[in-house]
């Protein structure tokens, strides 16, 4: 199924929820409402004609410029019958979900993809979008009292932790943006 | 015991209800214990440090704490230009460096609309099958390792070695190669490598019997291996596993078949999945779809199937580019792209984001063994606690791609 | 030497003390099982077929900290792990001693300049004796580090206290 056909479905379906479509570019995606999402997530999943099944990825993105922060979900779908025939058919979409940047907040989709459990909490870890009914909402990659989220562009690179310096010419590690 | 005067006291500790429940039906007390595995364990693969509620010789509950390797690759990824940043994901996956290298590039070219010339993809794909068997027989020895046999570990050792000085023959690294770069490869194979390859090849195919003979159908090691931590298809896809470990599940999906990248659709190859018993080249009894044997042995079979794929590209190598003519300072587009590829460990994708200059905005990576890992809590309720490094090591992590 | 010859039974060999504890030291240090990343992979090359750390009286890697005289620090020591580390290092019995592998033990290596989570070298954690720089060393590196720390061993003396002797490493 072609993105097209994929963004007809969900604007026909949900109507204001799909803020808006882009199907050209190396990546076809919908920008879905951020209170509607799981809504639409449990309905990519179990729509016969979408089946949306895997969830491959969750990249979450700081937009400075427009002071949001957002999350990118990559969906692809796979039959799950015990393959003699090679798969060729599949279809890839994705979603985003844009929130504001001073209250990130985003419904979580754990319950529908259990997979995103691990993706959100890194999203939370490192970017700080909150992620709303998560089963277990804590930091993943850094350790718990670590200060700020290093992937936001104006994450200040830290000085100590825990008596270890970080650097001596802490100038010189002044990250670019 | 008089329940009424129990059940003010449990309110706070319901806990204890279960032992006292226990107790009055004739069991024995028993008493959890919380077991920490790791960051430092010999059978967890890096510095994975999983805590376990254990019951006596039961896991209750298996939590896995990651970030011990942290290295703030994404963090960097946005700072560097793509053909800087190559290096890095050498040492994501530090087993397969060269398919991590291709990941990346595939994505930036994607972006940017580069062209990659077939000699260029070719030496690609040659490149990355020997580092999917590197990176597989890395796998077999230490999971033969954990499971108590040393032996297999120096026979797949001393085949690696093989195909390292293949790729130090080309590059001049064992292990970060950064050899796969945007628009192609860093040079041209030098001299008789393709014959030195072939030479390899024609000695490495018979020597997956020894593995199958001294590892795959050893009684113990199916006894050890065999119905211990199977995954149905529904949980495989729910909780996002791919690689061997979908296969194992029996599920033809291979992302070489299904969206080809680098010239994948001209080779001949096929897709092993896991088996039941009983099935043609697979044991007679003590294992099943899903289990952790059958993850085990679809990586031997994909050996085979690489050093078929490997023998067709060397027949046909074009001549000519090796590499597109500007690949440094590319402007990268106001786009964004996600690509994954077939990992040794699973699908491996790369979120990049350009913003119309040389360095991306972002950059995301989908490490496989992350979204592996993510089972383990689980896929390990319920089972014993020496079967807990026969789970782990089935699936294959890398903890510098888990943390990256 | 004539005024020693057939004063003792056969078998009898004559040495310092210092030489012969160092002799045993130096050859058969045990490693603890200490995979960190990258490097692990070489070390565990190192261990295996081709290399054969064996061959220095090496090889018995152990999973235990306790039953360890060297502590080969193999890859990236982030924030989360460095405690972990110290306390590894903590638990090992004396003689002890570190050997920092690859570039990012070294000095942070690769992620010093944007690794926000990386220890810029893991001396800011641990002593360490032998420095074995590459990214990641080879094995043959590796096996030059270990017979660098042999040398140390064999220069050690038991007529300095521990702590004079920790004293002349910090100078």
């Amino acid at each position: 199924m072609v993105p097209e056909e994929i963004c007809l479905i969900l604007e026909k379906q949900f109507g204001d929820a799909v803020q808006s479509t882009k199907v050209e570019g190396g990546h076809p995606h919908a920008v879905v409402a951020a209170d509607r999402w799981p809504e639409v997530a449990l309905f990519l999943r179990d729509d016969p004609r979408l089946r949306f099944n895997l969830l491959n990825c969750i990249s979450s993105l700081d937009l400075l410029a427009d002071n949001k922060l957002a999350c990118v979900y990559d969906l692809s779908s796979l039959p799950l019958d015990r393959g003699t025939a090679l798969i060729i058919e599949t279809h890839l979409f994705a979603v985003r979900v844009v929130t504001d940047r001073d209250e990130p907040t985003i419904p979580s989709v754990a319950r529908v993809w259990p997979t995103a459990e691990w993706h959100e909490r890194e999203a939370y870890d490192l970017m700080g979008i909150r992620f709303e009914n998560h089963p277990d909402l804590r930091r993943i990659l850094c350790p718990d009292d670590w200060v700020g989220h290093p992937l936001r562009k104006d994450y200040e690179f830290p000085l100590e932790y825990h008596g270890i310096p970080a650097t001596t010419e802490y100038e010189l590690t002044n990250p670019r943006h | 015991m008089n329940k009424a005067m129990g059940e003010t006291i449990l309110e706070s500790q319901p806990d204890l209800l279960i032992d006292i429940d226990r107790r009055e039906q004739g069991d024995l007390d028993t008493e959890e214990m919380l077991v920490n595995m790791g960051p430092q364990h010999p059978s967890t693969h890096g510095v994975l440090r999983i805590v376990l509620r254990t019951d006596g010789e039961m896991i209750q509950e298996a939590i896995p704490h990651i970030g011990y390797l942290h290295r703030c690759a994404e963090k960097i990824g946005e700072n560097l230009q793509p053909y800087q940043f190559i290096p890095y994901t050498d040492r994501m996956d530090y087993l397969a460096g060269m398919n991590n290298n291709q990941a990346y590039a595939v994505a930036v070219e994607k972006l940017a609309g580069m062209e990659v010339p077939p000699r260029g993809q070719a030496i690609r794909v040659i490149m990355a099958e020997l580092n999917r068997i590197a990176s597989h027989l890395v796998s077999l020895g230490c999971y033969g390792m954990d499971m108590g046999a040393f032996t297999p570990f120096l026979y797949c050792f001393r085949e690696r070695e093989m195909i390292l000085d293949l790729f130090e023959a080309a590059c001049g690294a064992r292990l970060t190669y950064s050899y796969l770069t945007i628009g192609g490869v860093f040079q041209d194979l030098p001299e008789g490598w393709v014959e030195q390859c072939r030479e390899f090849l024609d000695y490495f195919e018979p020597k997956i019997d020894d593995y199958n003979n001294l590892l795959s159908f050893n009684h113990i090691f199916i006894k050890r291996t065999g119905r211990i931590g199977t995954i149905s298809p529904e949980d495989v896809v729910r909780w996002g596993l791919t690689g061997p470990l979908i296969r194992a599940s029996g599920i033809r999906w291979d992302l070489r078949k299904v969206t080809p990248y680098d010239g994948y659709e001209q080779y001949d190859f096929e897709i092993p999945i896991g088996e039941p018993a009983g099935s043609d080249g697979f044991p007679a009894a003590g294992i099943e779809v899903g289990d952790s044997w059958n993850r085990y042995f679809v990586r031997v079979l994909e050996m085979e199937q690489s050093v078929r794929i490997i023998r067709q590209a060397l027949d046909r190598l074009p001549e000519g580019d090796f590499r597109a003519k500007k690949v440094t300072n590319v402007k990268l587009p106001d786009d964004e792209v996600y690509v994954e590829i077939e990992n040794p460990r699973g699908q491996l994708g790369f979120y990049v984001r350009g913003d119309g200059s040389a360095i991306p905005y972002r950059v995301k990576s989908r490490g496989p063994s992350f979204c592996n890992l993510s089972i383990t809590t689980h896929v390990c309720r319920n089972c014993l606690l020496a079967d807990i490094p026969a789970i782990i090591g089935s699936i294959d992590v890398v903890m510098g791609e888990v943390d990256r | 030497m004539s005024w020693i010859e057939n004063r003792f039974e056969e078998g009898l060999i004559l040495t310092s003390l210092d030489w012969a504890i160092n002799w045993g030291r130096s050859n058969s240090i045990w490693p603890v099982t200490f995979g960190l990343a990258c490097c692990a992979i070489e070390m565990m090359a190192t261990g295996a077929s081709r290399f054969d750390i064996d061959r220095f009286g090496a090889g018995a890697f152990r999973p235990s900290p306790r039953q360890a005289d060297l502590m080969i620090v193999a890859g990236t020591v982030t924030y989360k792990m460095a405690s972990r580390v110290k306390r590894l290092y903590n638990q090992m019995p004396e003689p002890k001693w570190v050997m920092a592998m690859g570039a990012c033990t070294v000095g942070g290596g690769p992620y010093f300049k944007h690794g926000y989570h990386v220890v810029k070298g893991v001396d800011l954690v641990v002593p360490v004796d032998v420095y074995v720089p590459g990214c990641p060393p080879r094995p043959e590196s590796l096996l030059e580090g270990l017979m660098r720390l042999q040398d140390k061993i064999r220069q050690e003396t038991r007529a300095k206290s521990e702590a004079s002797r920790a004293k002349a490493a910090v100078v």
